[in-house]
């Protein structure tokens, strides 16, 4: 291997990294806010590829249907624990969020989206049906047993990712697909020769860290999010819901797996199932910074993204097998150092 | 005098260990009502079901705020206010935000200012100004209950509930928690206080209630359970004229 060879397949692997740090940043605010191992993510990261796809080929995505019926269902369980209640505000504020938001977003894709739109408008389209999706799980799934353990939290979690995996199926068909990216004539960087694509991944990927840091770091709401995942019942007595910050870090985590499946469909084939395997690697990165430190978690992401690349010269066949092997050395590195202790893990 | 919280055969449940049976409080508006009683009594588990964090049976109604005992985000927008007794602070966070978000349920609220709340705050505890920046972990048993209760503040609480706030603080720093205690109470502030420190928790309330194993051992005016020769033998350790001739014991615990 020469130096060019090695350089380039350090640029794949600090672009593959670039979205495997969205990924594992959402999977570390999902799990301090809300103690969720979020699986799930990845099938979004898959469905915002094929949806887009859809788009591209004029079609109606099949993600119309599955926010249209997880919206009824959130919206009938709201209905009910309202009534229990005898709360008019809160079966408004509910049929608002959970019913007329998703319906905006539907109907923008039903009618809005013909196939000569601009790619930019398909992609927000994309992201914002999948972006639904977010709360929309934790509302169904989550938010009934928010009081449970991690582990029964886990099991929950793989079981709507099996749950999704056999819907995708059933509403995208077993093909895979390649969506469109960033194009443009590519630039030269240092010597380097830089894709337009490659480019746009990083910029998105710095974009959106950099705008959850400031989410985080300034306005009260941030700051609240970030108390509900220090200390929950501290969070209650200050009147910050738990359950609101649960789904405002779901709305989150979706929009996140939306702009990584954005980045990722032009490089990728994602087929209906091939989000499991992305989000496993997005969790090796952030289960180096231990499901709680940012900064550790997107520097694994970037590990993973770089091993990946160059397992996938030496060794194509085993480059999962490679980047999975990972986890032991970090695992057992964790387990001596007594940096940070998981106090999120309880 | 208007009662502002009522409780009526109110039990508390941990799978089948009973922690609260069968209890009746009330507490009335301007009036620091108490709860005193040993370890294990059921003190904590009784105020953190007032204010909603746990489940239990029985009525429970805040006459003045109908609709406040349907959730925990009711009774805050009501202005109950609760510092319970792990403090729950943000620990990695500052001084200051830890107070910011005390108020977090008021930030949309016309004519709320931050800033003027945070200076009353400052006012109250200089401590806690000095330490703004610091970061709430690295705080003195002391500071970081001032902190819990800084933050209970920043609310604007009508009826407060305080649980053990002298707990595991130096005898000096006790005496000054109660003095704050007191002028809240002379601010107009309605408090439930929940203490082990039955001397000085009696001296400053109206209305007290002793609790044991989980039931109401004893109720009424806070001066007759002072006086009560089973109070005085079991909480008081003694004469009340200790108490009377107004030197600072805080002893009085078991």
């Amino acid at each position: 291997m020469n130096t060019d060879v090695a350089m380039i397949l350090l640029q794949d692997g600090l672009v593959s990294g670039a979205i495997y740090i969205l990924l594992a940043t959402a999977l570390v605010l999902v799990f301090s806010v809300t103690r969720v191992i979020f699986v799930p993510q990845g099938d979004l990261v898959a469905f915002t590829a094929l949806t887009l796809s859809a788009f591209e080929a004029g079609e109606r995505p099949g993600t119309i249907w599955i926010v249209t019926f997880a919206a009824g269902i959130a919206v009938s369980l709201e209905m009910v624990e309202a009534a229990r209640w005898r709360d008019r505000a809160r079966a408004l504020q509910s049929l608002l969020r959970f019913g007329l938001v998703p319906a905006v977003v539907i109907l923008a894709a039903l009618f809005l989206v013909p196939k000569t739109a601009p790619l930019v408008w398909k992609m927000a389209v994309s992201a914002g049906l999948i972006t639904c999706l977010g709360p929309l799980i934790y509302r169904i799934v989550f938010q009934p047993m928010a009081a449970a353990s991690p582990l029964v939290l886990l099991i929950a979690a793989i079981a709507a990712h099996l749950g999704l995996n056999s819907i995708g199926l059933h509403a995208f068909g077993p093909e895979g697909v390649r969506t469109e990216g960033f194009s443009g004539a590519p630039l030269a960087l240092f010597g380097m020769i830089v894709t337009p694509q490659a480019a746009g991944v990083l910029a998105s990927s710095v974009v959106v860290v950099a705008a959850l840091y400031l989410f985080f770091r300034f306005p009260l709401r941030g700051r609240a999010l970030l108390a509900a995942a220090h200390n929950r019942r501290g969070a209650e007595i200050v009147g910050i819901s738990t359950v609101a910050a649960g789904r405002t870090v779901f709305v989150l985590a979706g929009l996140a797996a939306a702009i990584s499946g954005l980045l990722i469909g032009p490089t990728t084939t994602l087929y209906y199932d091939s989000g499991f395997i992305l989000g496993l690697k997005g969790f090796v990165g952030a289960i180096v910074g231990g499901m709680a430190v940012y900064p550790l978690a997107a520097a694994g992401a970037l590990l993973v993204g770089t091993v990946e690349s160059f397992a996938s010269f030496w060794a194509s066949a085993y480059r999962d097998v490679v980047v999975f092997l990972l986890i032991i050395p970090v695992l057992f590195w964790r387990s001596v150092s007594v940096l940070a202790p998981e106090d999120g893990l309880e | 005098m208007t009662a502002l919280l009522q409780i009526e055969r109110f039990s508390v449940r941990y799978g089948r260990l009973l922690a609260v049976k069968d209890v009746s409080l009330e507490a009335h508006a301007g009036e620091v009502t108490t709860v005193i009683g040993p370890n294990g009594a059921g003190k904590t588990s009784l105020v953190n079901a007032i204010m909603g964090l746990v489940p239990f049976e029985g009525s429970l109604a805040f006459p003045a705020w109908p609709g406040a005992s349907r959730s925990i985000e009711a009774r805050i927008r009501a202005r109950i206010s609760l510092v319970p007794e792990t403090r729950d602070l943000f620990g990695p966070m500052s001084v200051l935000d830890n107070l910011r978000l005390g108020a977090f349920a008021l930030r949309r609220e016309a004519g709320f200012d931050m800033a003027s709340r945070l200076a009353e705050i400052f006012a109250l505890f200089p401590r806690l100004a000095e330490r703004r920046d610091q970061r709430a972990d690295t705080l003195s048993g002391g500071e970081r209950q001032m902190l819990a209760l800084g933050r209970a503040l920043m609310l604007r609480p009508s009826f407060l509930m305080l649980d053990e706030p002298s707990l595991g603080l130096a005898p000096m720093i006790v005496a000054e928690m109660f003095r704050i205690i007191q002028r809240l109470k002379d601010d107009g502030v309605s408090i439930l206080l929940i203490e082990q420190n039955a001397r000085a928790a009696l001296r400053i309330s109206d209305r007290a209630y002793v609790l044991e194993n989980g039931a109401v051992h004893l109720a009424g005016k806070a001066g007759e359970i002072a006086a009560d020769p089973r109070v005085i033998d079991a909480y008081l350790g003694g004469s009340m004229a200790l108490a009377d001739s107004g030197r600072q014991r805080v002893s009085g615990r078991r």
